[in-house]
């Protein structure tokens, strides 16, 4: 085969079209079925097809190569022109105008056709300006690429320089091929993602002066830069208004990508129709480029960008200090001063959107807005259908007449539920109770629902409750404990509205209970129950014990709390008769205190004194009593926690007593005897102040230990007749007085949480007085 | 009916100024000023106190014929000052402070702004809707 020699233009559309026949990449043969396909579409008559088939060489090897696809090219330029096919005129035709291939089914050759046209010598003979072949450059929707054809054609030649498809460069994970495929009904420009944009950023303070584009920014989204500096500079990209079209990427010596925008105006009211577009959404190369700017600035994904940092970088931008400024407002979701990786990812966004030529919404975009639950948000749709699943917010305000550019929905299940909730965000003055997140990404809510009431010291029991993880028990009990603000309710928070509806709608991925707090804005700690029907210590009497057995066990959270205790029982004058008075007693589902003083009872000799109970406490089994506490084994057990319980419950930092209770409590847990009766001193409940609640933080991991140590070693107890009954009253009542003692813990973190606000305050105090006020 | 709400900074020069009746914006203006001699007595009369949110809210600070003019003052001495039309008496104390409540918030808010430097002019939109739709719910 005689040698070729091409001109440059020809090099590179000729490579171009083997690369579109290449269907199976393996860049050295040309499919047939696609070559075959192109030289119909060169509209020769087909025995001219089979004679450039044999020039070239192919009939004989059976493929085309890509030296016999080039020939194949070139003999059919010959053709087109009208000379006949020698092999010889291979060379020596010169000025041979490129191939022509004509717009069929597939628009990918006129659009070689196209792009190619303005180096080539007669451009206005071409059809429609196309991109390359699909894997480099954007692929148009059919429909609009005739429309624009000859606008871009237009504009193809007013392009200083030609348009340069690099092959090499190899498109990101975006699949364009489906793109391709998949043409909106509606003709709308599904395609013109904001993904478009994405490529422009160019490490802003990279200016390119010389490329110059004519400067429309890129907006199709398909050019993949691989190179950062590919994506246009801002310095030189005015941003257009009304800009849509799709424009070719093409990538000029990897510095800037230069686009030419022909917005049509049928184009922008096709795509306005297409109402499921969501033009907000962020692609995957887009998301990651800005992923990796990103960890440019923050190595960490789950950390934080500090707003200095985030404002010199989007001050590179060069877009006005008020627009950045609206831009922060609007992705910095939670209003913390730093950006996550998602609310960067929105801010970015917004600005490549805004240097496009988008006005700024007034709220968020739902897409845009940060994924407070973990989900996955790679999945590309390549069905345009599903788009209209995000109901995107087409009709915002932020962007009028240019019709958003659709694209491919990234958090196709999430967005899903965020418009509603976003929507009534406003309306909602009650607040949501806000779920307890426990993981990294949804400490981040949590912090922003602490900043969120943050100011407000009446407010203390907002959410942020959980937050501490150094109590064991938190974890445990996060995810079924959680506080409502409720003086939220009555203040209506807008500022708080948004983000509880965030809340909410991740609060319905977490179960929550409201708790009985959320009373009066000045108690932090949920007010503990109403003492039960004795608020003094009442001596156990046979009298007392029934009226306190017959208690139902739903009053138990009160009964447990008043538990007034332990004030031992005098002797009963009928020791043998108490065993058996109590017995059934308990079996009515006793209250802890109450139990505690038929306890006593068998305990007769012991109780008489109340050292002895410490006395026997400390030094551990008395042989006398363990043979009445076998019988009593089981009451005993069961008392056992309850008296652990409330004893812990004392509001006064008893420390004789709580000494004294773990003691027995392992004592008692591992022998299951121990009279261990209420502690001698009465113990007092009454509501702890504040401050008081405090001291008692330490103590939580105690009790909560002591608690745990407690429940389990239950199901040791040894069983004994209508234990059933008894085992499910036991129950019932160790796990009301877990409630109780959380209920404390919860109180406690409440306290602790309005600490933790006032000195936020005092912070922030500080750094005004710190931070110089230049004005005077 | 909240007619006027003026952010004023520690320097006493307005950050934000917003008035719902258009005309009358310079009586507004004058009003907020003179009573900005007020603010500054009730926060020198607190003297060591310590900085609590009860002491945020000011209170009335004084009334007129026509208006009744409310104060609310930051830790950072930044003054929120509510102008109040008297005919309106729904509004209640809780409200108010509610609404210097949200102003506070939203001021925070606009702190964490890295655009925004201290002492500028206040010209966030999402400031401004917040602020409108405060001050159109009472109306």
């Amino acid at each position: 085969m005689e040698g070729l020699t091409l001109s440059e233009a020809e090099q590179r559309y000729y490579c171009d079209l083997f690369s579109y026949c290449d269907t199976e990449s393996t860049k050295k043969v040309a499919s047939n079925g696609r070559v075959l396909e192109l030289f119909r579409a060169a509209q020769l008559p087909n025995d001219v097809v089979m004679q450039i088939m044999e020039l070239c060489g192919a009939t004989r090897l059976g493929y085309f190569g890509r030296s016999q696809f080039y020939i194949a090219l070139k003999l059919v330029a010959v053709a087109q022109s009208g000379l006949p096919l020698r092999v010889e005129s291979l060379n020596t035709v010169k000025d041979l105008p490129l191939p022509r291939f004509v717009v069929s089914k597939n628009e990918q050759e006129s659009r070689h056709t196209a792009v190619y046209s303005s180096d080539a010598d007669n451009p206005a003979s071409y059809s429609g300006v196309i991109p390359p072949p699909p894997g480099r450059i954007q692929v148009k929707k059919g429909s609009v690429s005739h429309d624009a054809v000859q606008q871009r054609t237009s504009t193809d030649q007013q392009e200083s320089t030609s348009p340069v498809v690099s092959p090499q460069q190899s498109p990101p994970t975006s699949p364009h091929t489906w793109r391709k495929h998949n043409r909106h009904p509606s003709g709308g420009n599904n395609e013109r993602p904001l993904a478009g944009p994405g490529p422009f950023w160019a490490p802003f303070s990279e200016a390119q002066p010389g490329s110059s584009t004519s400067s429309d920014p890129i907006w199709s989204g398909h050019s993949p830069p691989p190179h950062q500096e590919n994506w246009v500079s801002f310095a030189d990209t005015p941003p257009t208004s009304a800009l849509l079209a799709m424009h070719p990427a093409s990538v000029q010596d990897q510095t800037t990508v230069r686009t030419v925008a022909s917005a049509t105006t049928t184009n922008e009211i096709r795509r306005q129709s297409s109402s499921y577009d969501d033009p907000w959404k962020i692609t995957d190369e887009q998301r990651q480029y800005y992923v990796n700017q990103f960890k440019t600035i923050q190595p960490d994904l789950n950390g934080f960008i500090p707003g200095s940092a985030a404002k010199e970088f989007f001050t590179k931008s060069k877009l006005p200090i008020l627009e950045l400024s609206h831009i922060w407002e609007l992705s910095d979701f939670d209003k913390d001063g730093a950006l996550t990786l998602d609310e960067f990812c929105a801010a970015f966004h917004l600005v490549v959107a805004r240097k496009n030529g988008y006005d700024l919404p007034e709220k968020l975009p739902e897409s845009l807005m940060p994924k407070l639950i973990d989900l996955e948000d790679s999945t590309v749709l390549p069905v345009f259908s599903e788009v209209g699943e995000q109901t995107g917010e087409v009709g915002y305000s932020g962007s009028p007449a240019e019709a958003p550019p659709s694209k491919s929905p990234s958090m196709p299940s999430l967005n899903q539920t965020w418009p509603e909730l976003n929507q009534s965000s406003e309306d909602t003055a009650i607040v949501h109770p806000v779920p307890i997140r426990m993981t990294p990404s949804k400490i981040h809510m949590q912090e922003m629902e602490l900043k969120r009431t943050g100011s407000d010291h009446a407010n203390p029991t907002s959410p942020l409750l959980v937050k501490p993880p150094d109590l064991p028990e938190e974890n445990k009990i996060s995810s079924s404990i959680k506080f409502t603000p409720g003086n939220t309710v009555t203040d209506g928070y807008s500022s708080s509205d948004s983000y509880t509806s965030d809340a909410e709608q991740i609060g319905s991925t977490v179960t929550r209970q409201r708790s009985h707090s959320g009373t009066s804005p000045d108690n932090t700690a949920p007010p503990p129950p109403p003492p039960r029907p004795h608020p003094s210590h009442s001596r156990s009497s046979s009298l007392d014990l029934n009226r306190s057995f017959s208690v139902t066990p739903g009053q138990q959270q009160a009964g447990v709390v008043a538990y007034p205790p332990a004030v031992p029982p005098r002797p009963q004058p009928s020791q043998g008769a108490g065993p058996h008075v109590h017995r059934p007693v308990d079996a009515e589902g006793l209250i802890a205190h109450t139990s505690t003083s038929p306890q006593q009872i068998p305990e007769q000799p012991n109780f008489a004194d109340f050292s002895q109970f410490e006395a026997f406490a400390v030094s551990g089994v008395n042989k006398e009593q363990e043979d009445e506490i076998e019988t009593h084994s089981e009451v005993l057990q069961v008392e056992k926690p309850s008296d652990s319980t409330s004893s812990l419950r004392v509001a006064k930092a008893d420390g004789r007593v709580e000494d004294k209770t773990p003691a027995n409590v392992p004592t008692s847990a591992g022998k299951g005897t121990t009279p261990l009766a209420p502690p001698p001193k009465p113990i007092r409940r009454r509501l702890k102040s504040e401050d008081e609640l405090r001291p008692e933080a330490e103590e939580h991991t105690q009790k909560t230990g002591v608690i745990a140590a407690v429940l389990a070693s239950q199901p040791s107890i040894p069983r004994s007749v209508g234990k059933d009954k008894k085992a499910i009253q036991a129950s019932i009542r160790r796990n009301k007085e877990t409630n109780t003692v959380l209920a404390r813990l919860n109180s406690e973190l409440q306290q602790q949480l309005k600490d933790v606000l006032e000195e936020r305050i005092s912070l922030e105090v500080q750094l005004e007085q710190l931070r110089p006020f230049s004005h005077l | 009916l909240v007619l006027a709400c003026v952010i004023c900074s520690p320097q006493n020069y307005p950050l934000y100024i917003r008035s719902i009746p258009a005309e009358n914006e310079l009586k507004f203006h004058y009003t907020v000023h003179t009573s900005l001699d007020v603010v500054d007595e009730k926060i020198s009369a607190m003297g060591k106190a310590l900085v609590d949110q009860r002491e945020l809210y000011l209170g009335l600070l004084y009334p007129t014929e026509d208006y009744k003019v409310y104060g609310y003052v930051t830790n950072s001495k930044v003054k929120f000052v509510m102008v109040v039309d008297s005919s309106n008496t729904a509004l209640r104390d809780n409200e108010i402070r509610s609404m210097f409540r949200k102003l506070h918030n939203s001021y925070t808010d606009i702190m964490c702004n890295p655009f925004y430097n201290p002492g500028d002019r206040i010209h966030s939109r999402t400031f401004d809707n917040m602020v409108n739709s405060m001050m159109m719910q009472v109306c």
